[in-house]
């Protein structure tokens, strides 16, 4: 008799094994899960979806008064507040993909080793939600902008690239998630990596160009810092897609675009590796 | 037709686990394992590994959890998946479930598996009940349309009406556990697969539960996987069972058959020559032909051996509660055995009407020689060890509190 099968459950792994059709499939556990990080975050909280705007103009205000009011770093025609701020907002979207995606594994256990449903919605709704807290943040931004713009009269207009600012958050997304997700595979098994990335990323700030232009790693003669650190790029194309400040070149476009898929590839293929077994190592 | 056609298919599945902590040795492992497949050869660790005998101490660091499982089930079957604790049941449901996947061999199926492995993990407790019932319907696979459409009955089932809009975490166990239930008994998966989760509900909700299952199979032409240690859940419930020990099949087959086979094993692996008064016992064992039931006739089976002949012998067969309190005494005070009866004595306990309380209990044999003043006790058998010794289904409630039971000893 000839038999039909669904599925085949085997040992085996293919390396792109990225079902799409069965994401397409859990689209709508992918939006109750973003819905569930957002409306659960700040239950029992007093000021709720506030701290998405607090947590922002605090370490603006803070960077501001050390790095330019003590350190001296210039920014130019642009306030050192607002120039702070884009920075951080930008930051922090790919601060938190890739901090919340790295221990999708260890943080989903519970649920991964009782229920399948493709692993990647995790980390997909956590880009997603993210995305949102990002979109606030930005609203935040731009209520800073049209008061240094129409009342303090700074001399800052956005550029005309504007528009291509999605593809910069599309960028991050894909930078973080891919990274993100290679992390947490790694740390199934060997724990030490959950070490490296909460101070990792703090490092890393600090050389991604959010409250240090680019113009000052080149006068100091120090752009070997910087250079191939595509969140770099992208934290300076975003202030130069806001404030129409700063320089970029065509290496770092495209080293940025090159470096947020291959980032995203590489997850994939091993993130797909982990989640068969990652239960049993984990 | 229909019966015949075969849903899922289980081809040589094993599972192999590693022993002992993640530690630098792993890394060897991995490396090793890494070369082997690039020189495209076998994964070098496969080729050992015990067999998956928890009380034993074993010489490897891998063992296996499934060793070459091969079963077939039908359309509308639910298949029971018995099993000591460690023989394998729970590795099954994860590979069948998708959770982790096999270390060999392959699971073909024709339709969806949706798990109900342990209800309630994906519950956010911070959550009304009603979107928990969106969130735990969608991760078990349904689309949010699906859910919608069946929200009242899925409520309705649970009979937690009234607590819908509160947060799941203020839900008491038994309440999460209905919930969850409810939401997984209205998934239309092709092949259910449940997993002891029954155990926390209490009599009037597990009764339900096992309707559902039930209406599933029959109406649906659904297929179901029950594992539980609850015996007289599975004997009522499935058709075919199938009985795992360290990690093989060791029976599978239609459901009474496997009861009796699995569930009258040899109670007894050794025994200690036992010595009364100036007699010693050389053999004993104790068999139960009947499924502990409430409502049904008891009976038990003693094969006894014995060295030189007794005069004017007493027997006792007691019964006690999972606190070891005495329950029941059946003792053989005026029955007379012939007086010359020696070696081989098989000796059958029939009690009529036999009716207890749900619960664990255990059995004491014990004996009296005439002579001497000791009343010796034989063996004793722990409900732990010998599943059929709870009694989980109490169908026949006798109003008056009898305490004489009709029962009979007879000599074989």
């Amino acid at each position: 008799m000839q038999q039909k099968w669904l599925f085949v459950i085997t040992p085996k792994t293919k390396l792109i094994d990225l079902n799409l059709k069965e994401v397409w499939q859990y689209r709508d556990l992918l939006m109750l899960f973003v819905k569930r990080d957002v409306i659960t975050l700040y239950k029992q909280t007093i000021l709720g979806p506030l701290w998405y705007l607090i947590q922002p103009l605090f370490t603006s205000v803070i960077f501001t008064l050390v790095f330019n009011n003590v350190a001296g770093i210039q920014t130019g025609v642009i306030p050192p507040f607002l120039f702070n701020l884009a920075g951080i907002t930008t930051w922090n979207y790919f601060k938190e993909c890739l901090t919340a995606t790295s221990d999708t594994f260890k943080k989903n256990e519970q649920i991964f080793g009782k229920v399948y449903f493709p692993r990647i919605i995790m980390p997909m709704s956590i880009v997603l939600s993210n995305l949102l807290k990002f979109g606030i943040q930005l609203l935040i931004l731009i209520a800073f902008y049209l008061y240094y713009a129409l009342y303090a009269g700074a001399a800052i207009r956005p550029s005309e690239y504007l528009f291509l600012f999605p593809v910069l958050v599309l960028c991050m997304g894909m930078l973080g998630l891919g990274l993100g997700m290679i992390i947490s595979s790694m740390v199934t098994k060997y724990r030490d990596l959950t070490f490296l990335v909460s101070f990792g990323i703090q490092l890393l700030m600090y050389i991604s160009l959010v409250v240090i232009p680019l113009s000052l790693f080149q006068e100091k003669g120090v752009e070997w810092l910087v250079m191939y650190n595509p969140m770099g790029y992208i934290i300076e194309m975003a202030r130069f897609l806001l404030l129409n400040e700063g320089n970029i070149s065509q290496f770092g476009i495209i080293y940025t675009i090159v470096s947020s898929i291959l980032a995203l590839l590489f997850g994939i293929v091993i993130f797909n590796k982990t989640e068969k077994t990652f239960i049993d190592t984990i | 037709m229909m019966k015949d056609d075969v849903i899922l298919k289980v081809e040589n599945l094993s599972k192999q686990y590693r022993l002992g902590l993640v530690g630098t040795g792993t890394i060897s492992h991995d490396l090793n394992r890494f070369l082997a497949r690039i020189r495209g050869k076998e994964d070098p660790y496969l080729k050992i590994g015990e067999s998956n005998d928890r009380s034993t101490k074993g010489t490897s660091e891998y063992v296996w959890a499934l060793k070459d499982i091969n079963f077939e089930v039908k359309r509308g079957e639910i298949l029971g998946i018995i099993g000591k604790n460690g023989a394998g049941k729970s590795t099954l449901l994860k590979i069948l479930s998708k959770v982790t996947g096999p270390t060999t061999g392959a699971i073909k199926s024709k339709g969806r598996i949706a798990s109900l492995l342990e209800v309630g993990t994906g519950f956010h407790p911070e959550m009304t009940g009603k979107e928990n019932i969106f969130l735990n319907g969608a991760i078990l696979g349904m689309t949010k349309k699906e859910i919608a459409s069946k929200l009242d009955e899925i409520i309705e089932f649970s009979g937690c009406e009234r607590y819908v809009e509160t947060p799941v975490k203020r839900y008491s166990s038994g309440m999460k556990v209905r919930l969850a239930f409810a939401v997984a008994a209205f998934l239309e998966p092709d092949i259910l697969v449940v997993d002891e989760v029954l155990a926390v509900g209490d009599a009037e909700f597990q009764k339900k539960a096992i309707g559902k299952m039930q209406d599933i199979s029959s109406q649906g032409g659904r297929t179901v996987l029950f594992v539980s240690h609850d015996m007289a859940a599975i004997q009522s419930l499935c058709t075919r069972l199938l009985v795992l020990k360290n990690g093989s099949v060791i029976f599978h087959g239609v459901t009474n058959e496997g009861v009796k086979n699995y569930l009258r094993p040899t109670f007894i692996k050794s025994f200690d020559p036992i010595e009364i008064g100036e007699n010693i016992i050389t053999q004993f064992n104790i068999q139960n032909s009947t499924t502990f039931k409430s409502g049904s006739d008891l009976l038990l089976t003693v094969f006894f051996k014995i060295n030189s002949p007794v005069f004017n012998p007493f027997f006792s067969i007691v019964i006690n509660d999972s606190r070891g309190i005495e329950v029941l005494q059946f003792h053989s005070r005026g029955i007379n055995f012939s007086s010359d009866f020696c070696n081989d004595l098989i000796l059958d306990l029939v009690v009529d009407d036999f009716n207890l309380h749900l619960g664990d209990y255990s059995i004491d044999f014990k004996f009296y020689d005439g002579k001497s003043y000791e009343f010796k006790n034989i063996a004793s058998l722990k409900c732990v060890e010998l599943m059929n010794f709870k009694i989980s289904t109490n169908q026949y409630h006798k109003l008056n509190n009898s305490l004489y039971y009709n029962y009979n000893y007879s000599v074989k």
